[in-house]
């Protein structure tokens, strides 16, 4: 029996239904039967450009990471059936900990299962329900989900604006808790990259805790890649650092990274680090491999840096509505979600897949289509998606 | 200066009006995400700008108990007193 369960979705239903009709094919349906490069996937059938994943450097097909997932298969298996704390500690995780604090510079890092559960396990363990947390309002939900796990009061300031967080920070003065800021480094759905810089003035003037989640921005901006702190020379003003090995990694698995001693104890009061099977070891291994690559090739970045700028500036000469910053991620801001939904179908039958990303998980409520670009596409891969969408964007009146 | 609930209860409407959408007959027990078709990302976009105003900040925890514009004004008027 199922009584009155289901009731509560009913808006979801009627929204979704709708979305359904007004589409040939379902926009959270897509299914890439396989990819047959970085760039390149099959779906429907058709041989289909990917402009919408978070691939920057390719490497989700790198062949030295997958030889060591190979290599680490044949000889570990293909799981730990445990949790960090218990049987699943291989000399594996501890090696890749140990590689990232130098990567990172930091001297301690935490991997967890996914980078979701990084920032659950890291805002979780780090502040409760006598502490305040100040996030950015056009934060990722993995770090709404972990205030709302925290119990920690929430308190939003305006998207990437340092003055607004000086405001609010000042009205909380004589709270007796702890207090934490967090940011993004570049922010997933707009490509918006953040002032992290400012906001590590700020926070030292306040003197509060300062966490930055570098998903999107690891192995992408800074010279050596440890992301925007890096490229804005102000890595030191940064307390915590969360990441995700699902990006330019191309695996799966997060982490948190952080010079203060106390993170020991992290691992025996995070409940998303520890009650959670570890990740595999041939993901450890491939993750390895890929960190490896990153250090070895930092032409990867430039080439990414050029493609960046190749889609930024194409999209741009195209008459269409995009972010002022110049990152992997290019979005297209559309009026409403009829129009989106004929742009992200019609781009997608002309062999270029997108995301779709609608209200409410857009700023602004407005649909967008995000791109996002790698170093493994080439200069002709991305002037055949900007043709796309400059003919596509004029059969449709949105553009002269 | 502390406003009462009734001073702010008007800040919020006036403020409420500006907006096009809004429909012209709200009142105090007007209810914000029913009469006002307020999602609630738009909820937490509109106490941005009140917050301002009244140079407060709302924790999001207390959004969740708000049905009403009085209930919204009664929540800062709460959250400006402790912070006075
Ligand atoms: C900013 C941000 N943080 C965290 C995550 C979660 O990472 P993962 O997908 O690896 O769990 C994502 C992406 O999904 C993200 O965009």
């Amino acid at each position: 029996m199922t009584a009155g369960l289901f009731d509560k979705h009913q808006n979801l239903r009627t929204s979704y239904e709708a979305l359904i009709a007004a589409s040939p094919r379902n926009p959270f349906g897509v299914v890439i039967e396989r990819p047959l490069s970085a760039s390149v996937g099959i779906i429907e059938g058709r041989k289909t450009l990917l402009f919408g994943t978070n691939n920057y450097l390719g490497l989700s097909q790198s062949q030295k990471a997958r030889d060591a997932a190979i290599e680490t298969v044949s000889t570990m298996g293909v799981g730990t059936t445990g949790s960090r704390i218990a049987n699943g500690t291989y000399s594996l995780h501890t090696k890749l900990e140990e590689r990232l604090s130098q990567v990172l510079q930091r001297r301690h890092t935490m991997i967890f299962s996914t980078g979701y559960q990084a920032n659950l396990g890291t805002i979780s363990a780090l502040v409760n329900k006598d502490d305040i947390l100040f996030l950015d309002a056009d934060s990722h939900a993995s770090i709404y989900d972990g205030a709302r796990l925290s119990g920690a009061q929430v308190i939003r300031f305006r998207h990437n604006d340092p003055a607004d967080l000086d405001k609010r920070l000042a009205r909380t003065k004589n709270a007796s808790g702890a207090r934490l800021v967090i940011v993004e480094g570049i922010y997933s759905m707009t490509g918006n990259i953040a002032p992290v810089d400012k906001f590590v003035e700020v926070t030292k003037r306040h003197n509060v805790t300062l966490m930055v989640d570098e998903a999107h921005s690891f192995g992408v901006m800074g010279d050596h890649g440890r992301g925007v702190a890096e490229m804005q020379g102000c890595e030191d003003g940064v307390d915590f650092v969360v990441g995700t090995f699902s990006k330019s990694l191309g695996t799966v698995g997060g982490y948190c990274a952080t010079n203060h001693d106390e993170i020991a104890l992290m691992r025996l009061c995070s409940r998303p680090y520890m009650f959670t099977a570890s990740l595999p070891p041939e993901i450890i291994a491939s993750t390895l491999a890929a960190l490896e690559e990153i250090q070895a090739r930092p032409e990867l970045r430039e080439k990414l840096r050029e493609n960046s700028e190749r889609l930024h500036q194409g999209l741009k000469k195209s008459g269409l509505s995009t972010g002022d910053f110049v990152s992997p991620v290019v979005a297209v801001t559309l009026e409403d979600v009829p129009q989106a939904l004929t742009f992200w179908n019609a781009l997608l039958e002309a062999g270029v897949y997108v995301n779709l990303s609608l209200p409410p998980a857009t700023p602004d409520n407005r649909p967008l289509l995000r791109c996002s670009v790698m170093a493994a596409h080439s200069a002709e891969e991305i002037d055949q998606a900007v043709a796309a969408f400059t003919d596509i964007a004029k059969k449709l009146g949105l553009t002269a | 200066m502390t406003e009462s609930v009734a001073d702010i209860s008007s800040i919020i409407i006036e403020k409420l009006l500006a907006n096009p959408k809004v429909p012209r007959n709200i009142n105090g027990d007007s209810r914000i995400v029913e009469d006002l078709s307020f999602d609630s990302l738009a909820v937490m976009n509109f106490v941005m700008e009140i917050e301002d105003t009244l140079d407060v900040s709302v924790p999001l925890d207390k959004l969740a108990d708000i049905r009403t514009i009085n209930d919204l004004a009664q929540c800062l008027h709460e959250i400006k007193a402790a912070q006075a």
